[in-house]
């Protein structure tokens, strides 16, 4: 492999655009990668007809950080850290879903409380990832106090994962076999105000836009796509139950105990960017029905698997048990090894469906990991949703697909 | 008989010797298909209207190097209305790394399929836009290959530090 440049000509990039923008007809603008409204660093190339948008071609990796490949080379237990990187509103969903993926591989059991407590700060996590799309979609519109309100509130959430992980954004709290460690006792009363507090604010935000004529005529009849396209499209989450498919893994196919929880999946009817607005707000108060549920119900026990071969023993054992100070230093030396087979984990993210396909090699270190990322998908589906609208309301769409780029490119 | 037995059975029964084996690990089925069975498996689990699979779930490739046959790519295919996830499987010598592109039955593919094609260096055969997605466009290699070193930089001392500036790879005014 020589290090040599390798060129692109212009004519291997012409296919992209229509014959009309070869000859001078319709314009080509660059829309980012720094631009505010792109969630991100993510470059558009847009073929404009005035001030219609004929196509539009996204173009992704400004953020692509090899997060698959660096995991190859750390353990297991190491690796975590990785995957709260690559989605950052959504860390710790990120992390479940790594887990229970090796949890899985290995055939690791989790007790029940810290599965409670793994939903509980998904959903809360869930809601603060809502908040912030929400803030910043009103935002491209130009509904600026949605915002401020938004970010209050989210901070209250995050100060809820600060207080189990010392760690607002990068929590990796989630451990094979359970969590880092219990929640504090404050966790309860913290978790508790946030269900009394948040069901009042969201009714503002939705006092501040879901009638507003504003707002309503941003959102519209805007991005319109069908469920059978948006499927065939790639689209998860949200944005695909925005067209009225009901598919939320977390009914589907439960995992951490999703099934003991009553809540509903919201779904939209039109498609377009003001239903997928709806579901998402709808969404916010079902993980606050979740969260509630899983908090009367939150069983007392132990938070980490007692299976010394995967999880280290606590420190009070290392003076007392031979045992336990050998599979303390096997674990932090080497790690615990996985069979050389894989397994494909599918979760319910804020964004869609978020999956972990896992290999092993019998080794302590993943042989493979991939991500199958919601926003990867979703941002597939751009062009299909732009084309036909007002430079202006691309950015509403963009908005409304709720990508995150650290997703995108991983 | 659950759905995805029946879907096993129904494409041993639709490939004939395309279908290579299936294995079962910790509930999931995965089945491995010969390149060429691909697209007409794919489509067969889409079309057969008692099958229903229409949701194509994921789609990546590993690396088994330096053994051979060195790739594998790999396929989720999930079925709404039985609410049950299919993997494929097909095996690619490291010498012959194509396989059908999937995007005229699913058009999702498009990127997932240019994203392998970026990482691993897997061509797919009728994709309609084959271009590195993730890495830049004049990248040497594919990241993810096993035979490509995480962070190589080769080391300079006074004598050969010319040397090896010349050829480095970063931009010069």
């Amino acid at each position: 492999m020589g290090l040599t440049q390798m060129d692109i000509t212009v004519d291997e990039l012409k296919h992209l655009v229509s014959d009309r923008a070869l000859q001078g007809e319709t314009m080509l603008l660059n829309m980012g990668p720094q631009h505010p409204s792109t969630h991100g660093v993510l470059r558009l190339l847009l073929e404009l007809d005035g001030e219609v948008v004929v196509n539009c071609i996204p173009d992704i990796g400004y953020l692509h950080t090899g997060i698959e490949k660096n995991m190859e080379s750390k353990t297991y237990t190491q690796a975590i850290v990785m995957t709260d990187r690559m989605d950052y509103l959504n860390t710790m969903g990120n992390v479940l879903v790594y887990v229970l993926a090796i949890e899985k591989l290995v055939d690791l059991d989790v007790p029940p409380r810290a599965q409670s407590v793994r939903v509980i700060l998904t959903e809360l996590q869930r809601i603060a990832s809502h908040l912030v799309w929400l803030g910043t979609h009103a935002l491209d519109l130009a509904a600026m106090s949605v915002f401020l309100y938004c970010f209050r509130e989210r901070e209250l959430i995050l100060d809820v994962l600060e207080m189990c992980s010392g760690q607002r954004m990068m929590t990796s709290y989630f451990r094979p076999g359970g969590l880092w460690r219990d929640v504090p006792p404050e966790f309860e009363p913290a978790v508790r105000s946030i269900l009394e507090l948040m069901p009042g604010r969201i009714d503002q935000y939705e006092d501040l836009l879901t009638k507003n004529p504003l707002w309503i005529d941003r959102t519209r009849r805007i991005g319109v796509i069908s469920g059978p396209e948006a499927l065939r499209a790639g689209m998860t989450g949200p944005s695909l139950r925005g067209s009225g498919v009901s598919w939320d893994l977390r009914k589907a196919q439960p995992y951490s105990g999703y099934e003991q929880y009553e809540f509903d999946v919201p779904v939209g009817s039109n498609g377009d960017v003001y239903d997928r607005y709806l579901c998402r707000m709808e969404e916010m108060r079902q993980s606050l029905r979740i969260v509630e549920q899983a908090l009367r119900n939150l069983p007392s026990g132990p938070v980490l698997s007692g299976n010394r071969k995967f999880v280290p023993p606590p420190r009070s054992e290392l003076g007392e048990s031979m045992e336990a100070l050998i599979h303390h230093f096997k674990l932090w030396t080497e790690g615990f090894s996985a069979p050389a087979a894989s397994v494909f984990v599918p979760v319910e993210s804020p964004r869609g469906e978020l999956a972990c396909y896992l290999e092993g090699d019998g080794g302590p270190k993943p042989y493979r990991v991939h991500f199958r990322t919601p926003s990867f998908g979703n941002l597939q589906a751009l062009p299909q949703l732009a084309r036909g609208h007002l430079v202006a309301d691309l950015v509403g769409i963009i908005g409304s697909l709720d990508i995150v780029l650290g997703d995108v490119d991983r | 008989m659950n759905h995805v037995e029946k879907a096993v059975d129904s494409l041993r029964g639709a490939l004939g010797p395309a279908f290579v084996g299936v294995d079962v690990f910790r509930g999931q089925t995965t089945v491995e298909l010969a390149a060429g069975g691909l697209q007409q498996a794919v489509r067969h689990l889409r079309d057969d209207p008692g099958l229903d699979f229409g949701f194509l779930a994921a789609l990546t490739a590993a690396d088994r190097w330096p053994a051979e046959p060195r790739f594998a790519v790999l396929y989720q295919v999930y079925s709404l209305a039985h609410n049950v996830f299919l993997g494929l499987r097909v095996r690619l010598d490291g010498a012959s790394a194509e396989v059908d592109s999937l995007e005229s039955i699913f058009p999702a593919a498009n990127w997932h399929e240019r994203e392998v094609f970026d990482l691993f260096g897997i061509t797919f055969r009728g994709h309609s836009d084959l271009r590195r997605i993730l890495m830049p466009y004049d990248w040497v290699g594919h990241p993810l290959r096993k035979d490509q070193p995480q962070g190589y930089e080769e080391v300079q001392f006074t004598f050969n530090f010319d040397e090896i500036d010349r050829r480095k790879p970063y931009a010069r005014e």
